[in-house]
């Protein structure tokens, strides 16, 4: 590690935010699945991610005293009684990202209430993945998620993905007062005791989100999953000021008025490498000579190979995540303690907004675990997720300029995001307007019998889900007057964005400082691992 | 311009069924009424066996004509009475799967069920009934005197001309070409599926599959467990 010059450069070395300067090393960043090395202009504030929370040293012993002292309700073991039927609900693959080590915390969860369950008498119970509208887990997955012993003990037929095009798989059970439905799977609304064992990765997780999203279906969803909502949410990372958290609560609201719902909520912390990419952990000016021969060779190595190594290499790589807190009981209190912890991993205050901002796009999305980043989901990953990873006001000005760095290569994987595939060449072709794309085409999507049928006997994500996604950017699309691609191997798939590209970084940062003058702030998020901007001034 | 509606147009043989029109002339092969008459038929067909192969390889269309010259001189009533025992005894058991639960997504889209096949009707009629299909599109057999010629009504119901009589049917009906979905199993229907808005591929042969990938169709199974 570089000696610091000076009290200004040691508070740089330990505080989040590094200002670039003339002595500063180049940054690494992500560019898909390849690595880019880059010199950044002086005076650019490169946000870092908080280091780890320490991990909770014994993860069973904390879920046995969050069930036994839950909030707002009797410890689970008091709500059981023999005989009952129960439905365990668990949060499906698309997060943590990538996929955690094993036993996976929803392995760990399952482990202390399956056997109370068992010896409470309650033999009726069964695990459903609340997939929603996400493709359905393939088998190996669903093995890995809860370990063999339970794996074995319940696939297939206490143990299965729920189907959200079931036509008598669900059920209605209520309605808002804005007139929003509150549909659900049907063996959760039929049991006597719904379990939800969620896994928040960031904070628009978990909560009323679990059971009223995670178990609903097309109906059920599109009561938030809109354009206007989405432009509504300043941002969907922050519940309190996002409208599609206010809908998704008025429907929470009415399904726990219906059902006994006991939550299960956990959150882990942000070490997403350990072992040989560990300096993807580090800043730069950390970087030992080790770490530096790392990045050379790992360049190196990626440059030779096919996209196709290269994304099974990443993704064969599970995170060294651990888990940082439980909290167990009614919605909103169990919400709420994860939440506070949630963001005490992820905020780094900081005091500005910047003109241009530039993100690594990596390998990984939500939605694209053990698939392709095509790219709608690369547009989802920034105007969406990254744009929204704040509080308070965005770490990019209105009307500022995003810069990105990935390949954005026109690949699709057809056995998970077929509907995708339509929907980004036939649709963005005509239209880039998400109301347009909502009114005239997202029903004919939703409801195309050869997506309901991949979608149901396949992994396909569902028709409507290529919309959810364009949607998921519109007001990151709406906020920011520029976003250029870097290092793009096409023109015709930022064109269909409505993005520029540049070749490089630099030319990039130049094309930015043309609208923004040679004075502009600039900032660059140092994803990953997820760090998250606070700005409440 | 009023809302057109849509349908969806299924081949059978191997789309929805693992059966082919060889099963159904094998069936009526082995069921003469005599000994001897079984004998001499089944004998025929399985002499015939390769010959088909080799002609379907070649031309659909010749295969096809000499494929339904087998059924010359069977009686109407015979054909028709033994249609309901073919359904039962082979075509039913064949139903992939997946087949029922395809159909009636497509039915719950509000798309006509419509299945389009080279096979002669009186043999798949039964089956599209059991799948709740709304109209069957199939080969003819000529009678004369209620006894099979060997010839079909033209135009022969095989690759291109499925694409024209679909263009008729949705023109007869009033049903949108460019809404309306396609499903078959084999390259020979490229002409089928390229016609209608929303193709897809099922079960696909190598060729089928090929094509599926370059165009980007989607890919179905119905097959599986």
């Amino acid at each position: 590690m570089r000696e610091p010059r000076s009290l200004h450069r040691f508070y740089e070395a330990t505080e989040q935010i590094v200002t670039i300067d003339r002595d500063s090393p180049p940054r690494v960043m992500f560019c898909g699945e390849d690595l880019l090395v880059e010199d950044l202009p002086i005076g650019t504030k490169v946000i870092y991610p908080k280091p780890p929370v320490q991990g909770l040293p014994n993860v069973k012993a904390a879920i046995r005293r969050a069930i036994n002292n839950p909030h707002g309700c009797d410890p689970l073991h008091a709500l059981l009684k023999p005989g009952m039927k129960v439905t365990i609900a668990i949060d499906d693959i698309s997060l943590p990202l990538p996929p955690m080590r094993t036993p996976d915390v929803r392995q760990q969860v399952l482990e202390v209430i399956l056997p109370l369950l068992s010896d409470s008498g309650v033999d009726d119970v069964h695990l459903v993945i609340a997939v929603c509208l996400h493709r359905h887990m393939t088998k190996d997955e669903m093995k890995r998620m809860v370990g063999p012993a339970i794996f074995d003990a319940f696939y297939p037929d206490r143990y299965y993905n729920h189907d959200a095009e079931e036509p008598d798989g669900l059920v209605t059970l209520g309605t808002t007062a804005h007139g929003e439905k509150a549909i659900i799977n049907r063996r959760a609304a039929e049991s006597d005791l719904l379990i939800y064992v969620n896994l928040n990765l960031v904070p628009m997780d978990g909560g009323h989100k679990s059971v009223g999203t995670g178990l609903t279906n097309y109906e059920g969803v599109k009561a938030h999953h809109t354009p206007h909502h989405i432009r509504h949410s300043h941002s969907y990372m922050d519940p309190d000021r996002s409208e599609m958290h206010r809908s998704v609560d008025r429907i929470g609201k009415v399904i726990d008025g219906a059902l006994d719902v006991f939550h299960i909520e956990t959150t882990i912390n942000n070490r997403m490498f350990d072992g040989p990419l560990d300096f993807l952990m580090k800043r730069e000016e950390a970087y030992t000579e080790l770490d530096r021969l790392k990045v050379t060779g790992m360049r190196a190595a990626l440059k030779h190979l096919p996209a196709a190594a290269k994304r099974k290499m990443f993704q064969a790589v599970p995170a060294a995540y651990e888990v940082i807190a439980v909290a167990a009981g009614k919605t909103e209190p169990t919400h709420a303690e994860i939440l506070k912890a949630s963001w005490d991993q992820y905020a780094v205050d900081v005091d500005f907004q910047a003109d241009v901002v530039v993100y690594g796009m990596p390998f990984i999305s939500p939605y694209n675990v053990n698939s392709i980043m095509n790219p709608l989901l690369v547009q989802v990953m920034a105007c969406g997720y990254f744009h929204n990873f704040y509080r308070g006001k965005p770490l990019l000005k209105k009307g500022g300029t995003l810069i990105i760095a990935h390949p954005c290569s026109d690949a699709f994987d057809p056995v998970h995001h077929p509907s995708y595939i339509e929907f980004f060449h036939r649709l963005l072709a005509e239209t880039r307007d998400a109301r347009v794309l909502e009114e005239k085409y997202e029903r004919e999507f939703a409801e195309n019998p050869t997506y309901v049928h991949l979608y149901r006997t396949g992994n396909a994500y569902h028709g409507a889900h290529p919309f959810f996604m364009w949607y998921w950017g519109e007001n990151g699309r709406e906020h920011m007057g520029k976003i250029i691609a870097v290092g793009a191997d096409n023109a015709h798939v930022p064109k269909l964005m409505g993005w520029d590209t540049a070749q490089t970084l630099n030319e990039a940062i130049d094309m930015a400082r043309s609208i923004h003058g040679r004075s502009a702030e600039i900032a660059m998020m140092h994803f990953p691992p997820i760090s998250m901007t606070q700005n409440l001034g | 311009m009023p809302d057109l509606k849509r349908a969806a147009f299924f081949d059978v043989d191997g789309t929805l069924v693992r059966t082919n029109i060889v099963h159904a002339l094998a069936f009526y092969a082995m069921n003469q009424g005599s000994i001897l008459g079984t004998a001499w038929q089944t004998a025929r067909t399985v002499l015939s066996v390769p010959m088909f192969m080799i002609t379907d390889r070649v031309n659909r269309k010749t295969f096809n004509e000499l494929f339904y010259t087998y059924y010359a001189g069977q009686t109407e009533d015979r054909l028709e009475t033994l249609a309901e025992d073919l359904f039962e005894d082979v075509l039913q058991p064949a139903i992939y799967r997946g087949t029922p639960q395809l159909i009636a997504e497509a039915k719950r889209a509000g798309c006509r069920i419509v299945l389009v096949t080279g096979a002669l009707d009186f043999t798949v009629r039964r089956l599209a009934e059991h799948l709740g299909a709304d109209d069957l599109i199939a080969n003819k057999m000529r009678f004369v005197n209620g006894v099979a010629t060997g010839r079909v009504v033209p135009p022969i119901i095989e690759g291109a001309h499925k694409a024209l009589v679909i263009r008729d049917y949705c023109v007869r009906n009033g049903v949108a070409l460019e809404k309306s979905f396609a499903y078959s199993d084999s390259f020979s229907d490229y002409p089928m599926l390229a016609v209608v808005g929303h193709p897809a591929a099922v079960n696909p042969d190598l060729r089928l599959a090929r094509v599926a990938r370059a165009y980007e169709w989607p890919i179905l199974t119905t097959k599986e467990e």
